[in-house]
This record gives C-alpha cells, sequence and structure tokens, in this order.
C-alpha cells in the first residue's frame, strides 16, 4: 500500500518537478574534493589570491572538522562522490533574450507564474552552480540596490565584499559551513543602500539539475541604516537515485533600524541533504525576519538564527516542516539575545506523514550582559499516521536579569470528528485532510508571497492525494 | 424521499435508538421533539454517516440504501446535518471553503463574480457582514455566529434533506427569525425536505410544518402535527407521557 503511494507520489513529483533537462557544462570537474580541485574552481572563477587561500584554508578546516553527531545520521554522505562544481553558462547573460532556451524551459515547466512573467528582468535564477541570468531592474539600479551573484559582488564591489565575506558564518563555524567556504559557487549579493525601502521582492530560484552535484550556494546581504526589503528564494529539485548534497551558507546583516525578510521555500527531492546554515546579525531596532518551509529532501538541518547584537532588535522565525516518507527534517531557529530590550519569537509548525519525522531543535540564549529581553518560542507538530513521528529538542539558556521567556509545544493529530464535520458537507477524504493541513500551516503560509502560498497549498494537495488511502 | 424502518444504533456498545420508523417526502417538514438524551443527535447522526455509531436497519433516501456509503456519498445526494456541536476549523478560510462546497454541490460553473454575487445574496438574508468572508470557518466566532454559519453553508449546498439539529438554541428570537427565513426559502426555491430537531416550539412559529414526532428513550412516542408539539410544550415532556402510558 505505501510502496503504491510512494510510487504515485515520485511519479507525480517527477512529473512536476522531476523531469531532468541535459546536462550541458562549460567546465566540470571530476568527482571529489581535494587542493587541486578548490584550485581549479578559483581558477576558474578568476578570482583574487586572498579568495584562493580562503578557500584553501576552508578546505584545510573542513578536513579537521568532525561530522555533527548530535543530530539525523549523515553517515550516508560520500565526499568522494559529489562533483563540487559545474558551470553552465559561461558568461552571465544581459538579457533575457541571451538566456538559453533550455534554461527558460526549466523555468516554463517549474511555472513561474505568468504574473511574474513581467519581473522576470528583475529574477536572479540559478541553474547549476552560476547565476544564469542576471539583468537587474533599473528601479534597483537607480536606487543604488546591488543585486547580483557573489561572483560579480567579488569582482566589482571587492571592499564592501571583503568588509561582510565569512565574518558572521566563519569557516570555522561547523563542518558544512567550512565545505561551503571551500567550495562555494553562486548565490546572490545584495546591499540595500540606507533608507532605501525595496517594495518588490528580491527574488532567485535555485535548482540542482545535475546528478551527484553538490550546491553551495553563498548569500550575503546586507540591509543598511533604515532600509528595508525582501528577499525570497524557491527551491525544487529533479529526482535522482543518487545522493546529493546541499550546503548553502547565507549570511545577512540588518543594521540601525533596518528591516529584513528572508523566505525560502525548499522542495529538494527526496534523495537530498540539505544541511544549511543560516544567520542574520541584527543592529540597533532593527528587524530582522526568517520565513522558511521545508518540504521534500532527504535530510534537513537547518536553524536560522538571529544575532540581537544592540538595543531594541528584532528576530522572528516562522517555519513549516513537512517530512513523509521516512524524510528527517530537522529545523529550528536559533535566538540569541546579546543586548538588552532586544526580543524574539519563534513560531514553528510541523507535519509528519507516511514515516516522516520532523523535529524542532531550538536555542533561545540570553547573555549576562543583556537584561530585559523577551522571547516567545511556540512550536505545533501535527502527525497525521502511528508510523511518523516528531521530537522537540528546545534549549534555553537564560542568564541576563529580568528576561521573560515562555516555550509552548503542542502535538496533535488529525481530528476524526473534524474529518466527519467536513466530509459531511460533501468533501472527500483527501480534500478533507487537504483542508485541515493547510489550515494548520496557514498562520505561516499567509506570510509567503501569494505565488508561493498557492504553489505550497498545491504541494500539501498532492501530498495528501498520495497519503491518504 | 427519506424512508428509515426498523432503526437500532448504539454507540460503544450502549444502545440508544430502537425500531425507530420514520418517512419524510419531498418539501415536507418534521419535526423531532425530545428531552435531552433522548437520542435526537443520534439519529441525526445516524442519517448522515458518522462512522461512530454502529447502525442496523434501514435507512433509504431516494432508493439509494445510506448504510452503503460514506457521509460525503451521502453529502453529495443532497443530505446535509447542521450540527449542534459546530466544530472550528483553523486556517481554513470562509470564502475559499464555501467556493468549494458550492464547486461540490453544483454543475453548474460560476465565475469568481458571480459566486461572490450568489454568496451576497445569501449572506444578506442572514445578516452576515462581508467581512466574515476573510475569517477561519468558525473560529472565534459566538454561537449565534456558529449556527448562522451552518445555515450559510446550507444555503451554498442547497441540499434536498436539511436536517438541523438544535439549531435554535443559543439563538435570540430576531436571529431564529432570520434562520427560520433561511429554511423557508430553500422549501420554496428547492423544495427542500427538512427534519428539525428541537426542544422549543418557538422556530415552529415561523416554520410550516406537517408532522411532528416525539422521541423518548431511544424510541418514537407519540406521532402528530403541529399542535401536538403546542400541547407537549404547554404539559410538558413529563406529564405528557405519563399520559401516553
Amino acid at each position: 500500500m505505501k510502496q503504491v503511494s510512494l510510487k504515485k507520489l515520485n511519479d507525480a513529483y517527477q512529473d512536476r518537478f522531476g523531469f531532468v533537462m541535459p546536462e550541458k557544462s562549460v567546465v566540470s570537474f571530476d568527482f571529489g574534493l581535494s587542493p587541486e580541485v578548490i584550485e581549479n574552481i578559483s581558477k576558474s572563477k578568476q578570482e583574487p589570491t586572498w579568495m584562493r587561500d580562503f578557500r584553501l584554508q576552508s578546505l584545510q578546516i573542513f578536513y579537521q572538522k568532525k561530522m555533527p553527531t548530535w543530530g539525523p545520521s549523515l553517515a550516508e554522505i560520500d565526499f568522494a562522490k559529489i562533483r563540487y562544481f559545474i558551470k553552465d553558462t559561461d558568461v552571465e547573460k544581459k538579457t533575457w533574450d541571451d538566456v538559453p532556451k533550455e534554461i527558460k524551459d526549466t523555468f516554463d515547466r517549474l511555472g513561474v507564474p505568468q504574473a511574474e512573467k513581467e519581473f522576470l528582468a528583475g529574477v536572479k535564477a540559478q541553474y547549476n552552480s552560476e547565476v544564469a541570468y542576471s539583468s537587474l531592474q533599473a528601479v534597483l539600479d537607480e536606487q543604488g540596490v546591488i543585486f547580483c551573484s557573489m561572483e560579480e559582488a567579488l569582482r566589482k564591489h571587492k571592499k564592501l565584499f571583503k568588509e561582510y565575506f565569512a565574518t558572521l558564518i566563519p569557516a570555522t563555524d561547523n563542518k558544512f559551513a567550512a565545505l561551503n567556504s571551500a567550495a562555494w559557487s553562486g548565490g546572490s549579493f545584495v546591499y540595500i543602500p540606507k533608507n532605501t525601502q525595496v517594495k518588490r521582492p528580491l527574488q532567485s530560484y535555485f535548482r540542482i539539475n545535475a546528478a551527484r552535484m553538490g550546491q553551495f550556494e553563498r548569500t550575503l546581504i546586507i540591509a543598511d541604516e533604515g532600509s528595508s526589503a525582501q528577499y525570497v528564494e524557491g527551491c525544487t529539485a529533479p529526482v535522482y537515485s543518487e545522493y546529493s548534497l546541499h550546503a548553502a551558507v547565507v549570511e545577512v546583516f540588518v543594521k540601525k533600524n533596518a528591516r529584513f525578510r528572508y523566505s525560502t521555500i525548499q522542495n529538494w527531492s527526496g534523495n537530498i541533504y540539505n544541511l544549511v546554515t543560516k544567520r542574520a546579525k541584527v543592529f540597533g531596532n532593527g528587524v530582522m525576519e526568517w520565513v522558511d518551509g521545508n518540504l521534500g529532501a532527504k535530510t534537513t538541518m537547518k536553524y536560522p538564527s538571529c544575532y540581537l547584537v544592540e538595543e531594541g532588535a528584532y528576530g522572528e522565525m516562522l517555519s513549516i516542516a513537512y517530512a513523509k516518507d521516512q524524510q528527517i527534517q530537522d529545523t529550528g531557529a536559533k535566538m540569541l539575545h546579546l543586548a538588552s530590550n532586544t526580543s524574539s519569537k519563534i513560531i514553528a509548525k510541523s507535519v509528519s506523514v507516511t514515516g516522516g519525522q520532523s523535529n524542532y531543535r531550538g536555542l533561545v540564549y540570553v547573555d549576562k550582559a543583556a537584561s530585559n529581553c523577551k522571547s516567545k518560542v511556540e512550536c505545533d507538530a501535527l502527525i497525521l499516521d502511528a508510523q511518523s513521528s516528531t521530537n522537540t529538542f528546545p534549549d534555553m539558556k537564560i542568564f541576563g536579569d529580568e528576561a521573560s521567556v515562555t516555550h509552548e509545544a503542542s502535538v496533535s493529530e488529525i481530528e476524526e470528528e473534524k474529518l466527519f464535520y467536513l466530509m459531511s458537507r460533501g468533501l472527500n477524504k483527501t480534500e478533507a485532510m487537504t483542508l485541515l493541513v493547510a489550515g494548520f500551516i496557514e498562520p505561516i503560509v499567509k506570510e509567503l508571497p501569494l505565488e508561493y502560498a498557492v504553489e505550497l497549498n498545491r504541494l500539501i494537495e498532492l501530498e495528501m492525494e498520495g497519503s491518504v488511502g | 424521499m427519506l424512508k428509515i424502518k426498523n432503526l437500532e444504533v448504539s454507540l460503544n456498545k450502549k444502545n440508544i435508538l430502537n425500531k425507530i420508523d420514520l418517512s419524510i417526502k419531498k418539501n415536507e417538514t418534521h419535526v423531532l421533539i425530545g428531552q435531552n438524551g433522548a437520542g435526537k443527535s443520534t439519529l441525526a447522526q445516524s442519517i448522515m454517516g458518522n462512522p461512530n455509531y454502529l447502525v442496523k436497519g434501514e435507512i433509504i433516501f431516494d432508493s439509494y440504501d445510506l448504510l452503503k456509503l460514506d457521509p460525503q456519498q451521502r453529502a453529495g445526494l443532497g443530505i446535509f446535518l447542521s450540527f449542534q456541536q459546530v466544530l472550528e476549523i483553523p486556517g481554513v478560510k470562509i470564502y475559499d471553503y464555501l467556493r468549494l462546497l458550492y464547486k461540490k454541490s453544483h454543475e453548474q460553473r460560476l465565475t469568481p463574480l458571480k459566486f461572490k454575487a450568489f454568496l451576497k445574496e445569501k449572506m444578506d438574508l442572514l445578516n452576515f457582514d462581508a467581512e466574515f468572508l476573510t475569517r477561519y470557518l468558525n473560529c472565534g466566532f459566538s454561537g449565534g455566529e456558529k449556527k448562522k454559519m451552518e445555515i450559510l453553508q446550507m444555503l451554498v449546498l442547497e441540499p434536498k434533506l436539511i436536517i438541523l439539529d438544535e439549531i435554535d438554541s443559543g439563538l435570540d428570537i430576531d436571529a431564529i427569525e432570520t434562520v427560520a427565513k433561511a429554511i423557508n426559502f430553500l422549501k420554496k426555491e428547492k423544495q427542500s425536505s427538512i427534519l428539525l430537531i428541537t426542544h422549543y416550539s418557538r422556530i415552529l412559529n415561523f416554520i410550516d410544518i406537517n408532522q411532528v414526532h416525539l422521541l423518548d428513550k431511544g424510541k418514537i412516542m407519540a406521532n402528530g402535527n403541529a399542535s401536538l408539539a403546542k400541547q407537549i410544550e404547554s404539559q410538558g415532556f413529563a406529564a405528557f407521557l405519563k399520559e401516553q402510558i
């Protein structure tokens, strides 16, 4: 029974997301990791010496660091079987017309909504490892906003890049941050000038499209004082039989009185290890919001954090995890209150079905030097069947005075009475389940841009069709 | 249209209903009265197909054997039950939900604009503010609002058989009149049949009824016309029942 539904689900994914475009790489390196491979990556990108050295040092750190053992098993990852760099287009395209048809087809099949096409001139689209398309919107240019690939930023905005790069997440942070630091390729660089308000969300689409290819994007965002902006990333990936690794690093700096929101929907195929380090540093009265949806992947480990370093800083995390078919969603958030009068909120919702496991793992830390801090943590787990499971690992380290920290957790099942109520109005079981599950995550979904919300609800529907027997 | 024969219902091995016979013809309105615990809600839930109840006997609707059908199939035939205990469904926006209900119950497709007009007419009938459409289904509603939301769903579904389980409890007299108006609307426009379960006869001042059935301890003790309800109310259940024996 389960095999059938799993197959059905995979077929559906194959159809909707799992198509595979022929590989056509300009440069690709052999499998495995070595100083030579790293040097080649750096050379092909014509990087300055400091970056090459940074990569090589990071590789040494990667070798020394142990695999994390406190979470889900990562034993199946074989670093020797991963290809560390593929460059699909040799130059960044200036206009949409120059973008290869193959890549456009990919976006069409991904269903980039019609309404969005008019904005496509502003879309950063990553295809394999490098930004395939990079035409900045005139509006952004006028505002002095920088939104480009990391490679371009390294060439064109040297000072800014070097001032912030890897200062919040050093290579020594963890093994996968070290790996990313050594092999990073692609990702976005964003700089919002002082007092600049960017209305439209900055968007990027990521996609893994080559077997055994690790993706190590690196994103660096600086929202200068008094600015506000939103960044949205969405991922889908083809189905592969071999294990693939995604280890991104995202650094966000939210300066005094600035406001930044980083939204993510990730829907990797069921063979991918998604091990991401995301961190924001929030200055005086700054506001950082993470909105994070994790579906798919074999194992996800992701705990976006906010370092609240000056008074009045606020950090927020809204997350949804959807674990199915033996998937492990090990997600959460970390809020570090390092200054007085800082506040934070974490709302984490998870759904586990057909043997999926979702864990909430989080930390609220209030420094000794920080008084009068507030934090609220809310974890709600929904379990749809007996094979599925959920765990909560909340960690609280409170050293400051007069801190107000609350933690609420709930685990619930779909109530039979509610199912009957909805079915008595003419809905079949799948529809009723879809409504109840979608309703459960709605408080977070409503924070997403509309097209993502629609896509997410469609996905839930697809999932329910596969799991209601 | 609805024929119940020799119905026996139990919940958790406890027998609740016995030897129930009841027939409702097209466009008829029947009233089921009885004290708390008499089994009125059990009968309503059994007709709708609540899987918690063990049901024996016969329930035939439009020549379909209901006992072989799931709740959604029964709803598909045009049966509607307004719940006595209305459930809150978090995160489900009322507009989206009602649109889904309309799609499930009607062959004809309406454009969003036409559906909005259709809905507005129904909501005006119930004095519902448009603001409700963006709220979550029944969440944070008062008792009266919940009952009215049940009636709004009924108006969207346009069912053939309407079972109203204490729709009038918790409603003030104005709200009762509003709800009665909605019921009469479907009676007239769709020739719907109605099974009205109630404690009080107030709502009967606004709706014409064909038959009254008195349920006590799981059995139907008396059948009659509208005057039976009045008689029972003036005498009280206990006294009336004593007289019957």
